[in-house]
């Protein structure tokens, strides 16, 4: 076939400045992965950690991950919240094994040192020795082996983490348009958790990222998208993405009328003409945004995605488990004082998306098509040129311009 | 209807379910609404959640039309492999008996095979269920699956 070499390089050289072509190495090479853990979890990133309105109550917390590291989010005393590896300065066993909870202070199971909440070690057990004999030297300083902290920062009720002091406050690292669009989401009320799930996908993580960041694919993967007319390429919308080029907005209307006529002639399976739910209630929707806006997704490199379907909002939090396993963790949410009709139209909505979504479901499965259709030919490249080889902000959606932003700010942190 | 006696209601949520799973394992989705009262209740949560008192679910329906549409999404929209299920059901518990209506809860385990044979066990959990006997037959009034992981590997199309 024209244009395809029997034998290609065994790895071609990425250009700089080529976000169009994306080599599939990146996908499933350990090393690579090892060194993304190091430049870009830990490097001067914020990683989405938690819901402020997982932490209501002093001495509330949560456990998560930064990349692969346990990391621990706790409301001090003084309501204070604080970051800390999940990790005892001990031996380095793990200091909260469940999930979220409620403490005075964190005991560690195995020798039991313990810490107050601002991550001060206060005890540690048999410090003088057992009948007079043992102990700890006397020029052991408890002030010197407190938790390892992490930087966190709070924003329209999401907790983000950082290892690198050198990180921007979070409104300069979001950038205008990504900070005007998380308050559209969030910002109205306090957040309120209405339920959780998690979804596990056999693929690398950035395999899901990008995918949040390809409007491209929406319409024509979901299906019920389009046929239900919810969301389609011609409807009036557009694409934000960050000066960084690793956040982004889309945006789109619906509109019944306009954009419909492209899809019958593009041999997509998407359109359907004639697909009727038997029950609407299912899209029932309450206009709690006035803009006219009715799909807003979003992300913020590199853990977090925020989506607003009408009433349907939920946070996502993306976290690698191996070079090809991922984490999806689904938060829904709503608002305090949201009347039991609007929790009800949001628990309807929902049926969108979570791992079971109508509109969602397919994002779990879609990133293992491509991590095992590119095993053992990773010297091959995939192609993201729709809309042209720029990262720009633009008013219309049939492009992959997030996608390339994604890997403008993904090269610059790796050095690849 | 008189109220079933306990060994009745058992007898007839059994059977109930053992007619429910075996639609659902031979990929008789059509067939799947059939078993709900119309309005009805069918959610699919977990543990986490549940006990949260969280009002959010990973399927939720409150009628027999919106079973219906699930059926039609997953047969005819929505994209995954091709797969199926196993449905093991433990026996019934018969919370209670109010009139016509039967409480139940049952421990159910689902495997999953997939197109190559590789089978998992895909989801373990609780039926909580209240059946409804006043018709010619029983049908699920309510019917919560009550998963204990939250963790859902890849997606879940097929209702449990």
């Amino acid at each position: 076939m024209e244009g395809f070499d029997l034998v290609p390089e065994a790895r071609p050289i990425w250009r700089d400045g080529d976000y169009s072509h994306i080599p599939f190495w990146v996908y499933s090479d350990a090393a690579n992965y090892e060194a993304e853990l190091r430049n870009i979890y830990k490097g001067p990133v914020w990683n989405y950690l938690c819901l402020a309105a997982e932490l209501p109550g002093n001495g509330d917390y949560k456990a998560t991950k930064i990349g692969e590291t346990p990391v621990l989010v706790v409301r001090g005393e003084d309501g204070v919240v604080r970051g800390f590896l999940n990790r005892c300065a001990h031996r380095g066993a793990l200091l909260c094994l469940e999930p979220r909870g409620s403490v005075k202070r964190l005991t560690c199971v195995y020798h039991a040192w313990s810490y107050d909440l601002e991550g001060n070690l206060k005890n540690v057990a048999f410090e003088d020795g057992a009948d007079g004999r043992g102990g700890m030297p006397d020029d052991f300083d408890k002030s010197r082996h407190g938790l390892r902290p992490i930087i966190v920062t709070e924003f329209c009720g999401l907790i983000f983490g950082s290892f690198d002091p050198k990180v921007p406050d979070i409104e300069t690292y979001l950038g205008p348009e990504s900070v005007r669009f998380l308050k559209r989401a969030l910002g109205k009320a306090p957040l309120k958790l209405i339920g959780r799930s998690t979804q596990v996908m056999h693929n690398n993580w950035k395999l899901y990222l990008e995918n949040v960041k390809d409007v491209y694919h929406a319409t024509i993967l979901h299906l019920f998208f389009t046929r239900f007319r919810l969301n389609r390429l011609g409807h009036e919308g557009g694409i934000i993405v960050s000066e960084s080029g690793g956040h982004h907005v889309s945006y789109s209307k619906m509109d019944a009328e306009r954009g419909n006529q492209d899809y019958a002639s593009q041999e997509i399976r998407s359109t359907g003409e004639g697909f009727s739910l038997n029950d609407p209630s299912l899209l029932d929707s309450i206009d709690e945004w006035e803009d006219g806006i009715t799909v807003q997704i979003q992300s913020v490199f590199p853990s977090l995605v925020i989506q607003v379907i009408q009433n349907s909002i939920a946070v996502r939090q993306i976290l690698p488990t191996a070079v090809d396993r991922t984490d999806l963790n689904w938060n829904f949410v709503g608002f305090e004082g949201d009347s039991e009709e609007m929790t009800r139209t949001r628990v309807k909505l929902n049926n969108l998306v979570g791992p079971s979504g109508y509109i969602s479901l397919e994002d779990g499965a879609i990133g293992g098509f491509v991590q095992r259709a590119i095993r053992g030919v990773e010297e091959d490249s995939g192609v993201v040129r729709m809309g042209g080889d720029d990262v720009t902000t633009v008013d219309y959606r049939a492009t992959e311009t997030s996608v390339r932003g994604f890997w403008k700010m993904y090269r610059g942190l790796m050095g690849v | 209807m008189t109220s079933p006696d306990p060994l009745q209601a058992k007898l007839l949520a059994d059977d109930l379910l053992a007619r429910y799973v075996r639609c659902l394992d031979d990929g008789d989705l059509g067939a799947w609404p059939g078993f709900f009262t119309d309005p009805c209740i069918y959610r699919v949560t977990h543990r986490a959640d549940d006990r949260a008192g969280y009002e959010n679910a990973l399927i939720f329906a409150d009628s027999r039309g919106m079973l219906m549409d699930r059926v039609n999404a997953v047969e005819n929209v929505s994209v995954y492999e091709p797969h199926g299920y196993r449905h093991i059901v433990g026996a019934s518990l018969i919370e209670k008996v109010d009139g016509a209506l039967i409480d139940a809860s049952t421990s159910f385990l689902v495997a999953r095979i997939m197109q190559d044979g590789e089978t998992s066990v895909f989801a373990t959990g609780v039926y909580r269920d209240r059946i409804d006997i006043s018709g010619d037959e029983p049908l699920f009034a309510e019917k919560v699956a009550v998963m204990d992981s939250e963790r859902v590997d890849t997606l879940l199309a097929i209702p449990l």
